[in-house]
């Protein structure tokens, strides 16, 4: 079947094309050139008017794995309150902070998102991570592994192993946990916690293993560098939400060396000590250290106002946090030898001072850096805010008059510490565009995806201008998945199962001999039943694997 | 023959995966490393192969057709049972969106336990290698913990080797409430368990005085439960000055009215010592899918495993979806009842129409409308389930070739014919 979209405003960045009137043609799931000669369209939609980019991509969204379910087993009261139906086409569930997996699919995709990642899969909780995904409709999904606080490596660290080695490691992890990316949450400190500790800076020694945050981030950049991943190592770091962590933030830039690495929800590790309150804003300071090293990428995680839950592999940082449970009721968890979670519900107010000025943090970061390619939008889903938020947020740096009324309703002494009604920037079609979509996947290295040229897969997402853009991200007239009409005026019409994206690099085979005798000695479960296989996310008949290439690597 | 080596098993809730099984057909021998809970579970021998509609051998075909017409014109059918792996409690879910069901897991009453302190004020739990790497005191509440798993000590406790315990044969156990029935606590340098028995009536009594000495609390009575505060002070002591203390207990084990809050005051006191050293709960199950049904309901509902759909949209009720409550009041029209793991573990009694999908060898006080047997995740099918520790899916292997179908695959067939 071939399909035509006619005459659409296209804004494709990944192809340098800013708001042209444009036909983009369908066949078999992808973007095709337009046929020569004589050809039948079997299928057109007239999109004069109407703006066109390609699906969007959440680069960070909790939405699969252990912490995000303990999150909606803790939370009934706030499924009790977005209760969402069957319809015949659709399974039943319930929404709002952390929706359940089928409501999760339905929303990104009525808001034209076709693909999230989630960012925090624990090795031996992979399994859960990619179960969960499975059952979230139409989205495409891939997760990054989390290593940094696990066992095994901190003793290759302590007994001095090469970075061969190390590289060897971090490849077969990613390999057995059916990755695309690696995480590293509070570098260390989900493991100092177990030993008592209660705080970990950058340069402060894991108190067993006598190892770094710095150390840590160095090996594992390094490694992601080495064995080829596009995605650089993610990292979520030290002292989040400390009064101070600027510091720690622009020497972890300084740190790592000009190795490519990227600041996850960068708001949350951008806090000063400055003014009455002793918390003030550091992301003119971040922005300026983000413009000026080209090697670093950051998401944002902005706050907006509103009952959310955290869900974090940070148990060190969410148990100090505790205390600002709201409502009072919280989980910890220490995981397997192989990192943690931590569960805090948080509902962030306008009229709360820290809450207040996170808000404008968050927004300063956005306006502040200079380079789409290089910041991400993100609500640290479900942290900052549930993923649904996004379309205010868009509205928040595309309007600067919809900007400065909002901000002129927060605390008052929050607006005096930030400088947010100076900053005039209003971001373009294109630059959303390029952070939700083109960005997107050159970040993490997806193929075929977040471009609308012919090769791509047909990915497509189709909005009515308004002015409203809020209004216009909320509700597109149409989404496309792999060339499937999934979304009519912002409402799920079809489903289908998206792909699961990983790399898979090689890794020297010896390995698993050393690995498996420290299983068999202090692992709860053989190597051998560790491992997920291919079978595990295909065998249901609709889940299925897509392998990226490494860089270097031709596809 | 074949041997099939490092098996995990779904039944111990300990996720034990390094059985050695001997395959001869269909005959299962476990050869090395099997137990009380484990080895029966595996071995027991495939009776039905066929389903049955009224007592009366049929095709699956024909059992699936009568099981859909049965369900077609219900308004609140109960699927009870909820026992098999992640692949059968989605196709088990899918039928309870499609039929307007009332889902509810058989062990859930127990687990209601710590599902009501878990939504009221959390806790710090921990997972079973953390236990064995670290764990240097382990207090067991309320549950004969050998019993409940024969080789949770050799496993975790009496392991030769930790990574940070200097000498694993120096772990303090500690038990308050029910007496270890057997050795199993006894440590390999031949030191006993400190036992405090008391009874179930007496625990939350006991165990509020313990949270309270943990909290520097006045206690002024002398003995409680019959336990002397002498002995309660002991035991907060050594909590406090662990390096990583766990402290165990099994919510179906606490059968008492509202054992919620014995969960509750042993989390918090969990919570208290980890003001000052570290401390985790390790809640205990994972049997027969139990965790399973409620991870699975939990990511596609938002509920754990006592759920109802029949108004078109999940609602969740930790009392009033009981399946037992429902049945007797007269509050539900069928009955479904899906057990894949235990053979012995029939549904209620009820006269209302009833289909199971169930493991091979149910013996019925009386006859299932149908009865369809399925293979046992593990054993005849691969599949998924969650151990004890809710954090590790362990991933079944199939052992040998029955022609059992799988429950997912009966489920969706049901589903499939109920859309027709």
């Amino acid at each position: 079947m071939l399909i035509r979209l006619k005459n659409g405003k296209v804004y494709d960045p990944a192809s340098g094309i800013d708001g042209e009137q444009q036909d983009i043609y369908i066949q078999d799931g992808r973007i095709v050139n337009k046929p020569v000669g004589d050809f039948k369209v079997d299928k057109e939609y007239d999109l004069s008017g109407k703006v066109v980019m390609s699906g969007a991509i959440d680069m960070h969204t909790h939405i699969g794995g252990g912490k995000g379910n303990i999150a909606r087993i803790l939370l009934p009261e706030d499924h009790r309150a977005d209760p969402v139906a069957r319809t015949d086409i659709t399974r039943s569930g319930c929404g709002h902070a952390m929706p359940s997996t089928f409501v999760t699919g339905y929303r990104y995709a009525e808001m034209g998102y076709t693909a999230g990642f989630e960012p925090a899969v624990l090795p031996v909780n992979a399994r859960q991570a990619h179960m969960e995904m499975a059952d979230i409709p139409i989205l495409d999904k891939g997760g990054y592994v989390l290593m940094g606080s696990d066992d095994y490596l901190l003793r290759m660290l302590t007994a001095k192993k090469d970075q061969k080695a190390i590289n060897d490691y971090v490849a077969f992890t990613m390999q057995a946990a059916k990755a695309i990316g690696v995480k590293v949450v509070n570098p260390g400190g989900i493991n100092a916690f177990k030993f008592n500790q209660r705080k970990l800076d950058l340069d402060e020694q894991n108190s067993h293993y006598g190892v770094t945050p710095r150390d840590i981030l160095r090996v594992l950049a390094t490694a992601v560098k080495e064995i080829g991943v596009t995605h650089p190592l993610h990292v979520h770091g030290c002292n989040l939400g400390v009064p101070g962590n600027v510091n720690t933030t622009l020497d972890t830039i300084q740190g790592i060396g000009g190795l490519p690495m990227h600041l996850t929800h960068i708001q949350f590790h951008s806090y000063g000590t400055e003014g009455d309150f002793k918390f003030s804003s550091g992301a003119a300071a971040i922005a300026e250290a983000v413009n000026s090293n080209k090697n670093i990428t950051i998401d944002v995680g902005q706050i907006l106002f509103g009952q959310t839950v955290t869900a974090s592999g940070d148990n060190m940082r969410q148990h100090a946090n505790h205390k600002y449970a709201s409502p009072n009721k919280w989980v910890t968890m220490d995981i397997e030898c192989d990192a943690g979670c931590g569960v805090v519900p948080f509902k962030y107010k306008d009229q709360n001072f820290v809450n207040a000025l996170q808000w404008a943090i968050g927004l300063e970061t956005f306006l502040l850096v200079n380079d789409p390619w290089r910041i991400f939008l993100t609500t640290d889903h479900p942290n900052g805010a549930p993923f649904t938020s996004y379309p205010h947020l868009i509205r928040l740096l595309m309007d600067r008059s919809f900007r400065n009324d909002m901000l002129a309703t927060i605390h008052p002494e929050a607006q005096k510490m930030t400088t947010l009604a100076s900053i005039e920037r209003e971001y373009s079609l294109q630059e959303i565009a390029i952070m939700t979509r083109a960005g997107a996947a050159r970040l993490i290295g997806l193929q075929d995806r977040g471009g609308l040229s012919a090769g791509n897969w047909a990915d497509i997402t189709v909005y009515t201008d308004n002015a409203d853009r809020q209004l216009m991200f909320e509700k597109p007239d149409y989404v496309f998945k792999d060339g499937q009409l999934v979304v009519v005026d912002g409402k799920v019409v079809s489903t289908k199962w998206g792909t699961t994206h990983v790399v898979k690099p090689d890794f020297d085979a010896s390995l698993e001999k050393d690995l498996k005798k420290y299983f068999d000695r202090f692992m709860t479960m053989k190597l051998g039943n560790f491992t997920i296989s291919d079978d595990e996310i295909t065998e249901d008949g609709r889940g299925s694997i897509t392998v990226h290439p490494l860089k270097g690597e031709v596809a | 023959m074949a041997e099939i080596t490092e098996v995990p098993s779904p039944f111990c809730g300990i996720g034990t995966d390094d059985l050695i099984i001997q395959v001869d057909g269909v005959a299962l021998k476990v050869i090395k490393n099997g137990c009380t809970v484990n080895t029966p579970a595996f071995e027991q021998a495939i009776t039905d192969t066929r389903p049955r509609v009224d007592g009366v051998e049929v095709s699956l075909e024909l059992a699936v057709a009568r099981a859909a017409e049965l369900l077609k014109n219900t308004n609140q059918p109960v699927i009870g049972g909820c026992a098999t792996d992640v692949n059968g409690m989605r196709a088990l879910l899918a039928l309870a969106d499609r039929s307007g069901a009332v889902v509810d897991n058989m062990n859930f009453t127990g687990a209601r336990n710590n599902f009501l302190a878990l939504q009221d004020s959390g806790w710090m739990n921990t997972t079973l290698a953390e236990v064995k790497n670290r764990c240097d005191l382990l207090l067991v509440v309320g549950v004969d913990l050998e019993s409940f798993s024969p080789r949770f000590f050799e496993r975790y406790l009496w392991n030769e080797e930790s990574m940070f315990l200097d000498d694993t044969a120096k772990r303090q156990i500690i038990y308050l409430g029910k007496a270890p029935s057997g050795k199993a606590s006894t440590s390999p340098d031949g030191s006993k368990a400190q036992v405090f028995a008391c009874s179930n009536d007496d625990l939350p009594e006991v165990v509020a005085v313990l949270r309270a000495l943990v909290k520097g609390r006045p206690i002024r009575a002398e003995s409680v439960g019959g336990i002397a505060v002498l002995d309660l002070q002991n035991i907060a002591e050594q909590l406090k000055a662990a390096t990583y203390s766990v402290v165990t207990w099994a919510a179906g084990a606490l059968a008492y009215s509202q054992a919620e809050l014995t969960v509750q005051t042993l989390s918090e006191m969990v919570k208290d010592i980890n003001l000052n050293t570290r401390s985790s709960g390790l809640p205990l199950g994972g049997k027969e899918g139990d965790q399973t049904a409620n991870q699975v309901c939990g990511w596609t509902t938002g509920y754990p495993a006592r759920t109802r759909f029949s108004n078109g949209y999940p609602e969740y009720d930790p009392f009033l979806y009981d399946a037992n409550v429902l049945l007797s009041n007269g509050e539900a029209d069928a009955l479904v009842w899906v057990q894949a793991f235990n053979a012995k573990a029939v549904p209620p009694v009820t006269v209302l129409p009833t289909i199971v999908v169930g493991r091979s060898g149910m013996v019925f006080v009386t006859e299932p409308d149908v009865f369809i047997p399925v293979g046992t995740p593990g054993i005849d099918h691969a599949g998924h389930a969650y151990r004890m520790d809710n954090v590790v899916a362990i991933r079944l292997k199939k052992l040998r070739d029955s022609g059992l179908p799988s429950t997912a695959e009966v489920l969706h067939a049901i589903e499939h014919a109920l859309g027709k």
